[in-house]
């Protein structure tokens, strides 16, 4: 038998190999693999040290007493239909609409502004495109889930259509900004995920092979998760040079 | 005697049919688990508790497109994920804008086991549990979770990839690239015990 790979010596550890006692068989008589494998699981062994603070028994009325007001006034919400974002979406939504401030603000006279009030340009910016670089990020999260998604008969996509439906209008948002900036390139890629996650957001929660089949071949026909990654990939090296200038301006 | 999946069921009917109470069991049921699983996710107790309160919030928010005949707990874990994959985006994007802060030795990652008792293995305790802690800040997202998941919860390979959304085979190789990277950071100092 050839030597056994660091992936077969991983899997043995994890008792998933597919042959355990031909690997067993092998680690008794190679001492090279035996070493191998000693050392993963010391290295593994010491990950568990990482400890857990404990929780009390009355841990979950505890976290249930902070939550049900929560609930409460999501209920008193439920009326309307259509009402469905998260707080989290909130803060996606305010921060898009920053930036679409931060845009439009390049086009409106600048004596109108109390500058000294605001923080410098160069931080303004990285925090935008670290915010524009998070939602590209999150976008290609949920399409990726959409793409590898499995199951016998139909498909749950629930939890990726309420992100979606979290996206959608923080992407409307990115989108229109990025027109107004003159930002072709960028506004395209993002007309396109637009679309995309509008149509997971009002498709179905369950889908059945075939339209499953159906939504990931318009993502890999538009190649739209290759898009957003290259426009993502590229925002980020603006924020890093955006970063490194600030820094340098500090010194 | 009824298991967990059962009553986690008959909760899940009960909160459908409208009593927002019963939900109160399922939180009772899976709270210190999701906790577990948020505090190794993220490293942080305050950001462990808020993954715990929005993990059940977006379960309550969802529950009509929970699938009966699927394992609840399976699908809290995968909320609970991607709670924490959310914070921890969020974090690395406050932490650009942050002087970088000293480690906080009081939290419970560093915490000293009071067993371990002479001063050298006192130290070396600690300085294994932050290389720990930094070796999992290093691991992309995915890979984190995927670790944390088959490490830590003792999840299959399989059941991994339900949670993260993922086939088997990518779920597989997260962790192999995982597994990896904390064998690169951590063995140099394993290595010195020998």
């Amino acid at each position: 038998m050839k030597h056994l790979n660091e992936d077969q010596l991983i899997l043995h550890y994890y008792g998933e190999a597919p042959d355990p006692a031909a690997i067993e068989s092998h680690l008794f008589s190679c001492a090279d693999c035996r070493a191998g494998f000693e050392g993963l699981r010391r290295v593994l062994a010491a990950a568990n040290a990482l400890q857990v603070p404990e929780r009390r028994e009355s841990y979950g009325s505890e976290v249930w007493q902070r939550l049900r007001p929560r609930l409460s006034e999501r209920r008193r919400w439920d009326w309307k239909p259509t009402f469905h974002v998260s707080r989290w979406a909130w803060a996606s939504l305010i921060t898009a609409m920053l930036v679409a401030a931060f845009f439009l603000g390049r086009f409106w006279p600048r004596a109108e502004i109390p500058v000294a009030k605001l923080p410098p340009g160069q931080v303004r910016e990285r925090i935008l495109l670290a915010s524009v670089a998070d939602h590209l990020e999150s976008s290609q999260r949920v399409l990726m889930e959409v793409v590898n998604a499995s199951g016998n008969g139909s498909v749950d996509i629930s939890q990726q259509q309420a992100s979606a439906e979290d996206l959608v209008a923080a992407n409307r948002l990115y989108r229109q900004s990025a027109e107004r900036a003159g930002e072709a390139g960028m506004a395209g890629v993002l007309e396109e995920l637009e679309r995309i996650l509008l149509e997971l957001a009002h498709s179905s929660s369950r889908l059945t092979s075939g339209e499953l089949n159906e939504i990931r071949r318009r993502i890999d026909t538009q190649g739209i998760l290759f898009k957003v990654r290259v426009i993502g990939d590229r925002v980020r090296e603006r924020q890093k040079a955006a970063a490194r200038e600030l820094a340098r301006r500090n010194l | 005697m009824i298991s967990m999946e059962e009553s986690d069921a008959a909760a899940v009917l009960r909160v459908r049919s409208g009593d927002s109470q019963a939900f109160r069991l399922l939180v009772e049921h899976h709270s210190r688990n999701i906790f577990r699983l948020a505090y190794r996710m993220t490293g942080n107790e305050q950001d462990a508790e808020d993954v715990v309160q929005e993990t059940f919030f977006k379960a309550f928010r969802q529950l009509n497109g929970f699938e009966e005949r699927s394992n609840f707990s399976t699908w809290l874990y995968r909320i609970g994920v991607n709670c924490a994959l959310d914070l921890l985006r969020k974090r690395r994007r406050h932490d650009e804008f942050q002087e970088p802060l000293e480690p906080d030795h009081g939290r419970g990652v560093f915490e000293a086991d009071p067993h371990e008792s002479t001063p050298d293995r006192l130290v070396f305790s600690i300085e294994v549990k932050r290389q720990v802690t930094q070796a999992l800040e290093r691991l992309s997202p995915m890979e984190r979770s995927a670790f944390v998941l088959r490490h830590f919860e003792g999840m299959s390979i399989e059941e991994v990839g339900q949670v993260l959304g993922l086939q088997t085979s990518a779920a597989k190789h997260s962790i192999f690239r995982a597994v990896r990277k904390m064998r690169v950071a951590l063995e140099p100092l394993m290595s010195s015990l020998r």
